[in-house]
């Protein structure tokens, strides 16, 4: 007992970069990647496929302006089929990307400075793949600027009493301040990049990118301070965005929509299939390019918990959505929890069950919060299971609402799935050009946390 | 235009960050008030040793954040009550709770554009050229090296004796800056 309780207490105490790192070695273990590490052969075949996947998107996408949204599976009463939920799913998995790097950076988690990088860039591909969702599904793409207050020839203004138009704003300004944070990060690593690499060309591309960074103290206090608002605001606001998106459901009268657990159910949604993304690709990479010293068992636990929390989180909000139901005693909203579990679509909803509470539970168990393998596939069985939410929500609800005479089902067809597939294949393909031109671990931010980086007064 | 002095300064280089951070501090009580740092991450207290103390960014960041908040609503509040004012759903034109959630998003991103552009504009950001470039060991600067610099700008500027002030400071090396 004794001997388990002291493992335990070890492993909290475990070291965020194994020990006898030196700030040389630190920065040329990170940057080697970008550098000097000829790109192997399993880069290639990854890229390749995911570059294909990318392609067959943009020929699904190509053939949806050509023939219009009748190539999907929407249909009255379905109109919203794999695009919102493809969208929804995908901006969730941004989430953690910023909860990584703002809220950890606020709550002085300094164990988050090796996975923050790549967990940013995780966000704005994540976002870039959801974007290309609401563009496309509103059956005229060419006109999806309207969505936008700009001064028109028609003299007339965006709606801004509807919550689709709140999505408008949150997801672009979600974008741009993801953007600039994970630009105005790598700064000083561009500035590192100028100064190790050999190649002209290169060093003239990131001496460009570092803006001349120097590290001069005052330019450290600057940006000190402005990475602290920075992530100050960011918090706020990322949740506030997957808050907007679940408006997009909750204002609406649907039965399974209106409901007022959304807000807060989206976002630990968003959290824990964001963290399970995270961890699906720091598991491989660390392995891969040898940064077990940098990404440790420490950031596995520490991610495990995460999504044992916000899991549980999201098992409350299933029971209170059918207490409610019940409660409230509506008929159709009684009728929408009786659909999920004995309609037409039982078995997804069964499944997403099975995935999201009951499989993850085994995150309880120490071992495997600590074993590469197992996590990386009970993370896939989340990314599924929260995929499968979102299909329920946007699907079940309106296949069977008020009305038995408008009753529908929805099938999607194999362009739902090639355009769904291929943003997997462009996501991943942005984090295979990602991890070769750019460091994935902030290598200032890791020789803050080196014991040489302390000083006294 | 005055002639430029072919020295832009004299710099001494330090092993660690502490070494660093006591010469800034003896630097600066010597009496040199036009020195600068350099470190590969930021170092708690460092600024201040060098006698920066008003950091402005904040300030710059409520002003973005308030011109934001401001554009926000009264854009709504303009095209939905005055320039196009609508009925839906018998709500009034001008909603205000309605409006609150594009206000708020236009308050973070005014504020999170200003705090970016703000710390670069500051820093006198892009400057693809600075004379500190020229000391080919400064190229450590971004790595594990840390270095104290002496404009020769300042007052009580001398090649000589500041030469031999900094060599008091035992540093790794010093090497003259040209501009």
């Amino acid at each position: 007992m004794a001997e388990q309780y002291k493992s335990a207490v070890d492993l909290e105490k475990a070291p965020v970069i194994e020990p006898g790192h030196t700030f040389g070695t630190v920065t040329e273990k990170i940057s080697a990647i970008v550098l000097t590490r000829p790109a192997s052969n399993g880069w290639f075949i990854g890229f390749g496929i995911c570059f294909m996947l990318t392609m067959m998107m943009l020929f699904a996408i190509g053939y949806l302006f050509l023939k219009g949204i009748g190539i999907w599976g929407v249909t009255i009463p379905i109109g919203w089929g794999f695009a919102i939920v493809n969208f929804v799913w995908w901006i969730g998995i941004g989430h953690a990307g910023t909860l990584i790097s703002a809220i950890l950076l606020l709550l002085r988690q300094s164990w988050r400075n090796s996975i923050n990088r790549f967990a940013e860039a995780m966000t704005l591909f994540a976002v870039a793949a959801a974007g290309i969702f609401p563009a496309i599904h509103v059956g005229r793409p060419w006109l999806a600027y309207w969505l936008f207050p700009y001064p028109n020839t028609m003299r007339v203004w965006p709606q801004f009493r509807s919550p689709l138009m709140w999505d408008v704003f949150a997801v672009s300004t979600y974008a741009t301040i993801s953007a600039l944070f994970w630009f105005t990060g790598l700064i000083p690593d561009f500035a590192t990049l100028r100064d190790r690499t050999e190649n002209r060309a290169l060093k003239i591309v990131y001496g460009m990118l570092s803006m001349g960074w120097r590290g001069s103290a005052r330019h450290w206090h600057r940006y000190e301070t402005m990475y602290l608002l920075l992530a100050g605001l960011a918090t706020p606001l990322v949740l506030s965005v997957h808050t907007v998106v679940s408006f997009d459901f909750a204002v609406g009268i649907v039965p399974g929509w209106h409901t007022t657990i959304f807000p807060p159910y989206f976002v630990a949604g968003a959290i824990y299939s964001g963290f399970a993304m995270v961890l699906m690709l720091a598991i491989p990479i660390r392995k891969i390019y040898g940064l077990e010293d940098f990404i440790t068992e420490r950031h596995l636990q520490n991610s495990a918990k995460v999504m044992l929390a916000t899991g549980l989180i999201v098992a409350y909000g299933y029971g209170v959505e059918a207490f409610m139901s019940w409660y409230g005693g509506d008929r159709y909203d009684m009728f929408t929890v009786w659909n999920r579990l004995h309609g037409p679509y039982a078995v997804p909803y069964w499944m997403l069950l099975i995935c999201n509470i009951f499989i993850p539970q085994v995150l309880w168990i120490r071992k495997l919060r600590t074993n590469p393998i197992a996590l990386f596939f009970i993370s896939g069985v989340i990314l599924v299971g929260m995929w499968l939410e979102r299909f329920v929500i946007v699907v079940m609800s309106l296949h069977r609402d008020f009305l038995t005479s408008s009753w529908g089902m929805y099938y999607p067809t194999r362009w739902d799935w090639m355009t769904y597939i291929g943003t997997i294949g462009m996501f991943l393909m942005l984090m295979f050009l990602f991890l070769r031109l750019l460091p994935a671990i902030s290598i200032f931010e890791m020789r803050t946390l080196l014991p040489e980086a302390e000083v006294k007064e | 235009m005055a002639k430029r002095d072919p020295i832009y300064g004299i710099m001494a280089e330090f092993d660690s960050a502490q070494a660093l951070v006591d010469a800034a501090r003896k630097t600066h009580e010597a009496g040199y008030k036009k020195i600068d740092a350099y470190s590969p991450f930021p170092i708690e207290g460092l600024a201040e040793e060098i006698g920066f103390h008003h950091d402005e960014v904040p300030l710059v960041v409520l002003i973005g954040g308030i011109i934001g908040g401001c554009t926000g609503y009264l854009m709504q509040y303009w095209m939905s009550a005055v320039d196009y004012p609508l009925n839906i759903g018998g709500k009034p034109p001008h909603s205000w709770p309605a409006f609150i959630v594009i206000t708020f998003e236009m308050t973070i991103l005014f504020a999170g554009i200003s705090a970016v552009f703000g710390m670069l504009a500051l820093n006198g950001l892009p400057m693809p050229y600075h004379p500190v470039f020229n000391v080919p060991r400064f190229s450590s600067a971004s790595k594990d090296r840390f270095f104290l610099i002496v404009f020769s700008s300042d007052k009580k500027y001398d090649s000589a004796s500041t030469r031999s002030f900094l060599e008091g400071l035992a540093p790794r090396s010093i090497s003259e800056v040209p501009s």
